[in-house]
């Protein structure tokens, strides 16, 4: 296990660097830099030759790219994420940390929907194969996996609004200030993401308690006349789900995908629509650290995966 | 050659449309058993391309037509969905917005499939430092949630149909590539490729005539799946605005464009694009589902 550890760490340095260098160069070698789309003529902020080329220098943009990577690599690493350009009075650390939370609190709660929704269904299913249950979970598992969650959110908001006359509040509300509020903002988008994550857990949880349901050992435990129930909980249920706990892993990344969409269709102050912002504002220094925080976050998910996989499976650590 | 096969009668041609619709209805007969759901869906899905390439006679208003005196006018019967803000039949731009999903995702996943297909076989035969090094860059492809790694494609590249199609077919290579190595890799493997290079074949004849085929039901299994997700990608990101500019119609785009500021949007212009979305995407998975079942005997039985 140790040195399975030690190598799935090494490989997440490669990585890591390896995802810095694609945003970086993504960011500065295609076409249009930081300068040239914010001083367009489209939006009425017209500089001079002059004006660009003092503002490239006092930016650092004139000096050679590797240094400007360095540069940037070595701020990351102190934790100084630099300043906005049009909101220059606070810092970007600053703002993540006043979004953040609310991101955080929606995608544990969505995961935890997901398991509360998606286990029972999974479950139910394969014990009770081939019957109209099943089929119905079935049908409901296909639909949940098809729908896009912001029109979800949407069609959400829509019906609370004409039935109850409610939304949710669109200023940051932390859970520590103000539970309800931050209740209200958080819980309707988790329960949105809940419906795909909840299927894809339904869908993989039936498959693999089928699967193991076929396995020698589980009709062993019949024929030495153990109950149906405790074949199902002592034997099968242990093998089947330790596979599904590491789909939560997957599930994030489907969260933090849909956390953009989501949190713009319900006006939700998190990362995701201050990312969205910032693209439409062509805020460069917000967009970079934005996606390399989505970037990292996403590493180190599938390396926790990974090692809960290894730590699950010991087949998986000789490899 | 044209003449031979036109002047004796129609018969040529009449067997030639008998043996093909036999070549075509065979498979399709086939797919329908082993994987019911999957047969009804590729032909709800043969529809939806019929709907996509007759879009303009089939629509009864111009999409693009605006009426200042109907906006947001609620679902009547000559406005079956109603129309959007500017007065734009939401069924037209629904039916027109079929070829935009349609055409981004089979243009895009053709190209991130495509160049997965080449990736993984190439990688996958060769192995070695070249099997790492392309390995270790599609961790760093992997090492983004999707829509962000599309999002941050789009930065640079500006809106447009051009870089909505490059985007996702980006996104689409990852893990198109890791499919087709795992396959590449184990069909290498086999006693045939050893015994292929025992009697002195070529790394090109290898590659071509024995290890590419193995890998080509995968392929088609992934991408009728990315299929889906392309759909899905392609509608939020025009729901977000970075997508398909205005004013040609995008699904994803019309259910942006109804929202306007803080005020909920009209039901009728977020719900009908919606359950276009869901319906497409729907297909495809089920399709991919069924496919897999068909084509991959070994998971038969298992996930269903």
């Amino acid at each position: 296990m140790q040195t399975y550890v030690i190598r799935r760490l090494l490989l997440t340095i490669p990585t890591l660097f390896g995802v810095t260098v694609f945003i970086f160069l993504i960011m500065r070698v295609l076409p249009g830099d930081p300068l040239a789309s914010t001083g367009d003529a489209q939006r009425m902020i017209i500089l001079t030759e002059e004006q660009t080329a003092a503002a490239r220098k006092a930016l650092g943009l004139d000096r050679p790219l590797y240094i400007q990577y360095l540069d940037w690599v070595a701020d990351i690493l102190k934790g100084d994420l630099g300043y906005s350009f049009f909101r220059t009075e606070e810092p970007i650390r600053e703002m993540l940390q006043r979004r953040a939370p609310v991101s955080t609190q929606i995608a544990f709660f969505g995961v935890i929907f997901s398991w509360i929704i998606g286990l029972p269904v999974g479950i139910i299913a394969a014990m009770r194969r081939n019957t109209l249950l099943d089929y119905v979970s079935r049908v409901g598992v296909t639909v949940g996996m098809a729908v896009p969650s912001f029109w979800v959110a949407l069609t959400l908001i829509i019906v609370t609004v004409i039935f109850f006359q409610w939304k949710p509040p669109i200023e940051v509300a932390f859970i520590w200030d103000d539970p309800w509020k931050s209740l209200q903002q958080t819980v309707p988008p988790a329960a949105v993401f809940a419906i795909g994550g909840g299927a894809l857990i339904a869908r993989m949880s039936r498959a693999t308690l089928l699967e193991v349901l076929n396995e020698d050992y589980i009709r062993t435990a019949r024929a030495k006349g153990l109950m149906n129930r405790a074949v199902l909980w002592r034997h099968a249920f242990k093998n089947a789900v330790l596979p599904v706990i590491t789909l939560s892993g997957l599930q994030l990344a489907g969260i933090l995908s849909g956390m953009v969409a989501v949190e713009r269709a319900l006006g939700i102050p998190g990362l995701g629509f201050a990312l969205i912002n910032a693209i439409d504002q062509r805020d460069w220094m917000v967009i970079q650290n934005l996606v390399l925080l989505f970037g990292v976050i996403y590493v180190f998910v599938n390396l926790a995966v990974d090692l809960a996989y290894a730590w699950i499976d010991p087949r998986i650590r000789y490899r | 050659m044209m003449e031979e096969q036109s002047s004796p009668g129609g018969r040529h041609v009449v067997t030639a449309v008998v043996n093909s619709c036999k070549t075509f209805v065979g498979p399709v007969v086939r797919f329908y058993g082993s994987s019911p759901p999957g047969a009804i869906a590729l032909a709800l899905l043969a529809i939806v391309v019929t709907i996509a390439l007759f879009a303009n006679q089939i629509a009864p208003y111009d999409a693009l037509h605006t009426d200042f005196t109907n906006l947001k006018g609620s679902p009547t019967v000559s406005h079956p969905m109603g129309t959007d803000i500017v007065g734009r039949d939401v069924l037209s731009r629904i039916i027109v917005g079929t070829r935009v999903s349609l055409l981004v995702a089979f243009v895009s996943v053709a190209m991130g499939v495509g160049v997965g297909f080449v990736w993984g076989v190439s990688t996958g035969f060769i192995g070695g430092k070249f099997d790492l090094l392309g390995q270790r860059l599609l961790d760093v492809l992997l090492s983004f949630p999707s829509l962000i790694l599309a999002l941050l494609l789009m930065i640079p590249l500006g809106r447009g149909l051009g870089t909505v199609v490059l985007a996702i077919a980006v996104i689409t290579v990852p893990g198109a590539a890791r499919l087709v190595r795992s396959t590449a890799l184990s069909v290498t493997q086999m006693a045939y490729v050893d015994g292929a290079r025992a009697i002195g074949a070529s790394s090109k004849r290898i590659i071509v005539r024995h290890v590419a085929p193995q890998c080509f039901a995968p392929m088609m299994i992934i991408a009728t799946i990315d299929l889906g997700g392309a759909i899905f990608t392609e509608a939020t990101l025009s729901f977000l605005g970075m997508g398909i500019p205005p004013p040609n119609p995008s699904w994803g785009r019309m259910i942006g464009a109804s929202l306007q500021g803080m005020f909920t949007p009209p039901w009728w212009l977020v719900i009908y694009p919606g359950v276009a979305i869901t319906l497409t995407v729907l297909c495809f998975n089920l399709v991919g589902d069924g496919l897999r079942d068909h084509l991959d005997p070994r998971l038969r039985g298992k996930l269903d």
